[in-house]
């Protein structure tokens, strides 16, 4: 409200525009956010639209493209292979996910007692998780060797196998072999982060349910599930978006074999794309992942919605 | 009839320990042996000598009978593989803390500057959080090559930040919530600027937050494969990782010996970083789950 009485010369004129763009909250907020911005403009936005033209273009490693419409799609609906791993990468997410939930949760629960060590229990489940997946890929693929398969020495020594169990030479075995690895790798994030959400029930809720006389199962089924469901919902909706485009354990394990049986949308875009050189084609088989995933996100959202009005936070 | 039920009350509590172990122990064991068997078997075959390693009946493939340092021997001094850790610490370091730098600057713009539309670019990052490498990492190929930038170090140093930034950014905003803005009015009043704001006051009480999110970008960026192995051809730029997978193997010739010991090394320095700050990877991890 102070009026400036004083005549302002020219200089001091600009000075204080540039005093006054600084003091501005929108051109100041521009300004921070030009590194993060610049980023994710270049190298995740431009690629996302990039990635849908390449699709629709046949563009081959070193080479310009042309723009050919729905064609990839249309040769891609004809193709055995394609449609082989979709089934797989559905079946590879599905089962992955319910064992993951269910062990996890499991696994939460059973952290969640009173026990000595605690934080170090909790330090070492995590460790699957924390190890580089490739690196702990590698050793699976070692367990699961034909020849020195520790897993099938233990059997044949217990009685329980007269022969050696060819994990990943057939195309049954090398699924659920996959999705065995994929589980060790998953349980212990579904675990830690659903440990976090029991930590947050407060227990006045359990006291008052044991003087209603509730039993250990009712206490579970009415409290501690609908407390938990909304860290549930979000969880789960990371660990299927993260299953669904899993790409590590299928490349180190199997590289899609034993003639495409594990093969998962994301390694055959890969083989199309890079080790094929057709990215066109590769690029149309991660776009048709795109659907699955706008469907986990908006699971993601709602689940998001539901927490805060439920912790009466604000919106 | 007292004493029996004496007893049956000192029954009860001598069974809890059995029942405990039975309903709890037991099966968190299990689970525990199950998540820790294949590390065991990592560093068992990595000391093991390739006599013992193939041989079952004549050894107990649970122990070691010699062991030997001659497969890590032949890793560190036969292969790229200090070139490949080298690599992995470069990109990891330089790509963690352009992350953290822009992410800082974006999550205080977002959260403090509240500046027009600054809550729909919050949602946006959260969306591009959420956006996959695999179904990235065509494009971004294609990008790299343009720029020149294939086969080196800075092709993964530039393209981690766009699965970190969302990340970080996302986290930051959580902890920066939470510290008061009387404390920024205050400063505001003092005379300091928005930038001497960020360095002086809400950095350093959000210091845990910062930690938290550098760590874990850090393990994010170690760990990274697609990209790793999409933008790199020749050997000497690899990282762990992807060295291991496509150099250690010759043709139907698996080293299972150097494959274990590359495993086991390259895991080591993560999980030392980790068990240093456990509490703040773990709060990054579920932070950015239950923001």
């Amino acid at each position: 409200m102070a009026v400036i009485a004083e005549p302002v010369t020219a200089q001091a004129r600009r000075s204080s525009l540039w005093i006054r763009a600084f003091e501005s909250r929108n051109f100041l907020g521009a300004m921070f956010m030009v590194p993060a911005i610049a980023i994710l403009i270049l190298f995740l936005a431009y690629p996302l639209a990039l990635g849908f033209w390449l699709g629709m273009t046949d563009t081959k490693i070193g080479g310009v493209g042309r723009f050919i419409g729905f064609q990839n799609f249309v040769s891609l609906s004809k193709d055995s292979v394609f449609w082989l791993s979709v089934f797989n990468t559905i079946f590879y997410t599905v089962f992955a996910s319910i064992v993951k939930f269910a062990i996890g949760l499991y696994l939460a629960l059973l952290l969640n007692e009173r026990l000595p060590f605690k934080s170090m229990v909790r330090a070492i489940v995590l460790l699957p998780f924390v190890v580089p997946t490739v690196l702990s890929a590698i050793a699976f693929w070692w367990i699961y060797d034909s020849q020195f398969s520790i897993i099938s020495w233990v059997l044949i020594k217990a009685g329980l196998l007269t022969h050696y169990i060819d994990f990943l030479g057939d195309p049954w075995n090398a699924r659920w072999s996959v999705v065995l690895a994929n589980i060790w790798r998953g349980v212990p994030f579904v675990a830690i982060t659903l440990l976090a959400g029991l930590q947050t029930i407060s227990p006045s809720l359990y006291e008052a349910a044991n003087l209603d006389g509730a039993t250990n199962m009712q206490r579970f089924r009415h409290i501690t599930l609908p407390m938990l469901s909304p860290i549930i919902a979000v969880v789960m909706t990371f660990s299927v978006l993260m299953t669904f485009t899993d790409f590590q354990l299928i490349y180190t394990i199997t590289r899609g074999g034993p003639i495409n049986a594990t093969h998962l949308m994301a390694t055959l875009s890969f083989q199309r794309a890079i080790t094929g050189g057709n990215l066109g084609e590769g690029a149309a088989i991660s776009n048709a992942m795109i659907p699955f995933l706008v469907a986990a996100i908006l699971l993601s959202f709602f689940g998001l919605q539901r927490s805060r009005w439920q912790q009466g936070g604000r919106d | 009839m007292t004493t029996v039920d004496d007893q049956s009350v000192g029954m009860d509590y001598l069974e809890s320990f059995p029942r405990k172990f039975l309903r709890v122990y037991l099966p968190l064991g299990l689970i525990i042996f199950f998540l820790l068997f294949p590390f065991y078997w990592m560093a068992v075959t990595t000391f093991k000598p390739d006599a013992e390693m193939y041989d079952y009946e004549k050894y107990n493939p649970f122990l070691i009978a010699h062991p030997t340092l001659e497969h890590i021997k032949k890793l560190f001094f036969d292969t790229d593989y200090p070139l490949w850790m080298w690599n992995t610490v470069i990109v990891s370091v330089s790509s963690t803390f352009i992350s953290l730098f822009a992410s800082v600057c974006a999550a205080y713009a977002i959260e403090r500057l509240r500046y027009k539309g600054s809550r729909y670019v919050g949602l946006a990052i959260f969306l591009g959080y959420l956006v996959p490498p695999s179904i990235l990492f065509i494009p971004l190929a294609a990008i790299v090559f343009q720029l020149g930038l294939f086969d080196g170090n800075l092709a993964l140093i530039l393209t981690y930040p766009t699965f970190l930034i969302p990340f970080c950014t996302w986290l930051l905003m959580g902890y920066f919530r939470t510290i008061p803005y009387e404390l920024e009015e205050c400063a505001l009043i003092d005379g300091a600027t928005r930038l001497q704001i960020l360095i002086k006051i809400t950095l350093p009480l959000s210091l845990p937050g910062v930690i938290s999110a550098g760590i874990f970008a850090f393990t994010l960026s170690w760990n990274e494969f697609i990209y790793a192995l999409t933008f790199i051809s020749s050997s000497e730029n690899k990282t762990i990782p992807v060295g291991a997978i496509t150099e250690l193997v010759n043709g139907d010739v698996y080293h299972w010996g150097a494959l274990m010991a590359a495993a086991l090394t390259g895991s080591v320095p993560v999980v030392i970083l980790y068990s240093f700050f456990v509490e703040y990877y773990v709060s990054a991890m579920t932070g950015a789950v239950k923001e």
